[in-house]
């Protein structure tokens, strides 16, 4: 192994073959600064549907007159209930704050806290929500609610969005992991293709190669590198690109704009790093493993 | 493998000697099927034997004969021609040699060890000790001459500093040291391929094997190669050379291998063996009185 032999050796065949080269650095751009969208992008419409799936839940709204005592009688009563998966108890004036903050003009209107003490209760399962209604608001047959507690005002829990938002992000999260896996494989394609098309030009070369008695790791190194500085430049120009537009358009728009500023979106500096790492790693594969065919002399 | 002597200048066999004093039939005719084999190989190798064929056959599917039941020995810095019409087996001969083809019968040796018993990833080592010279060149496109013929050391893994110290020989010996810097399209026919043949040479591998090397060249530059393939042979390795010019071969008067739709139909010297102490220059002079 000589490394500053086969570094020389790949920078002058990327000078003598700067169109092919060109091409492999510009598939890579293409494709990672494409992937670098469509990742943070399938990565929030999951958060997003998962999100929607997670508010599947139950508002047991308490009386205004609700003493702390019966606050607690009620949590101890929803504890004891079944398919309560999680309790969570909002307070007026938590529950005030964060509506506030989603609708803050309309909230500024009202001018004061319209909302109860509420016991926000996630059913175990999404598909639990119905049941868990039915345990803890039972209707009468002829649909009149029969009061389980005193210090509960309202149960609420809509069936029909329930439903709809059940099946729409199942078919969403699908949908998503389809085109993603569609994208990826067609990514790989291109880059390798290319790469392909890059040194089917030059299979002379390597068979001459061959003849004079190259073994195929002499001939492949040069190769494999200049494949891993091509991955290297696409991958990098690809990033730069991806972080304009994140500081330009992005960034001033995540505060207002709820799908941009999940939480659990992706972080830039591991996105960077994964995109990289994929550019790298397929490019330089793509050429060692490309050669193989025409190594075969 | 072990590397081929390519010191031992001595002595040539019996069998090879006999050839030598074959009589002049180079021109002849060939009669029709069955072929017969007008002089017959020898019958075994010798210790000085450097390739040996023995019953080789190479079949491309189904009625495709490339080679048919060769049998035949080649003596250590001999100078053999194969020669045959397009299709006679000489090119599949030359690419049995470097193991780019695989015999679909028989056993080939090169320095005493059958070449199937070489591993397909030893192979670049063997090849390494095998000089080949092709009608197309075969040089890399992008280099210029010198990183053409460095290329062939390189992978040897010689340092620069070898390389350095070996390269203005050849440049020498092959007439290029003015071409260096230039690239193969800037040189003409016979600029190439004496870039290729120096190449092949750079190694000094004990076996040169030339397909056609003047087969895209003029006479007066084919017998430029010619000296030079000489020049080589007289170094001490032992050179092969396919070609369909029988007019050279005649001239060249040396061991003459016929073949013809695969099959070897002569194995025999041409006119008396050339002088054996004939400088390159004579035999410039007499491939060129030839000419006229």
């Amino acid at each position: 192994m000589r490394p500053a032999f086969f570094i020389k050796e790949s920078l002058r065949s990327m000078r003598r073959n700067a169109v092919p080269s060109f091409a492999a650095l510009a598939s890579v751009l293409v494709t990672t600064l494409v992937l670098g969208v469509f990742i943070p992008v399938v990565q929030a419409t999951n958060g997003a549907a998962n999100d929607i799936r997670g508010k599947v839940l139950v508002d047991i709204d308490l009386t205004p007159s609700a003493s702390p005592a019966e606050e607690a009688r009620v949590k101890s009563e929803l504890e004891h209930t079944r398919y309560v998966g999680r309790i969570e108890l909002v307070s007026k004036q938590l529950g005030y704050e964060q509506e506030r903050r989603l609708n803050p003009q309309a909230f500024a209107l009202i001018g004061y806290n319209p909302l109860p003490d509420i016991f926000r209760v996630t059913p175990d399962s999404p598909d639990n929500a119905q049941a868990l209604r039915a345990e803890l608001d039972p209707t009468s047959p002829l649909g009149t609610r029969l009061i389980s507690d005193p210090a509960i005002a309202a149960v609420q829990n809509r069936q029909g969005e329930t439903n709809s938002i059940l099946s729409a992000t199942r078919v969403i999260k699908l949908t998503m992991a389809l085109l993603a896996a569609l994208l990826v494989l067609a990514s790989v394609l291109l880059i390798s293709n290319t790469i392909r098309l890059s040194l089917f030009a030059r299979r002379r070369e390597v068979e001459v190669m061959k003849l004079v008695g190259a073994t195929d790791w002499f001939i492949r190194w040069p190769f494999v590198l200049e494949g891993l500085c091509l991955g290297a430049l696409g991958g990098g120009a690809a990033i730069a690109l991806l972080a304009l537009a994140k500081v330009t358009l992005v960034d001033p728009l995540a505060n207002t704009v709820k799908l941009i500023s999940q939480p659990d979106m992706i972080a830039f500096p591991l996105l960077v790093v994964v995109l990289m790492g994929c550019a790298i790693a397929v490019s330089a594969l793509g050429s060692g493993l490309s050669l193989r065919r025409f190594l075969k002399v | 493998m072990a590397p081929l002597s390519s010191t031992d200048t001595a002595t040539h066999g019996r069998d090879a000697t006999r050839r030598r004093r074959a009589p002049a039939r180079a021109s002849q005719g060939v009669g029709a099927d069955p072929l017969p084999v007008k002089t017959p190989p020898a019958a075994g190798p010798s210790a000085d034997t450097v390739i040996e064929f023995r019953g080789v056959s190479k079949l491309y599917g189904p009625g495709g004969v490339g080679l048919e039941r060769a049998t035949f020995s080649v003596n250590r810095q001999e100078f053999v021609f194969f020669v045959g019409s397009t299709g006679s087996g000489k090119s599949t001969l030359m690419r049995l040699l470097i193991k780019e083809l695989e015999p679909t019968e028989g056993i080939i040796r090169v320095a005493g060890r059958s070449l199937a018993e070489i591993e397909r990833k030893r192979v670049p080592y063997y090849r390494r000790n095998v000089g080949v010279v092709f009608q197309d060149f075969k040089l890399l496109p992008t280099r210029t001459v010198y990183d053409n013929i460095a290329y062939a050391l390189q992978v040897t893994g010689a340092s620069r500093r070898q390389i350095r110290a070996k390269l203005p020989d050849i440049l020498r010996l092959t007439g290029l040291s003015t071409k260096l810097h230039n690239l193969p399209h800037q040189l003409s026919g016979g600029e190439q391929q004496r870039v290729a043949v120096a190449r092949a040479f750079a190694g000094h591998p004990p076996l040169l094997l030339a397909d056609e090397p003047t087969g895209n060249l003029d006479p007066e530059t084919s017998i430029g190669i010619m000296q030079l393939l000489y020049r080589i042979n007289r170094a001490g390795t032992t050179v092969l050379v396919a070609t369909h010019d029988n007019a050279m071969v005649d001239r060249m008067r040396r061991r003459v291998i016929e073949l013809r739709r695969g099959r070897i139909i002569r194995d025999e010297a041409t006119g008396s063996y050339g002088p054996q102490d004939e400088n390159t220059a004579e035999l410039g002079a007499r491939l060129r009185r030839g000419l006229l």
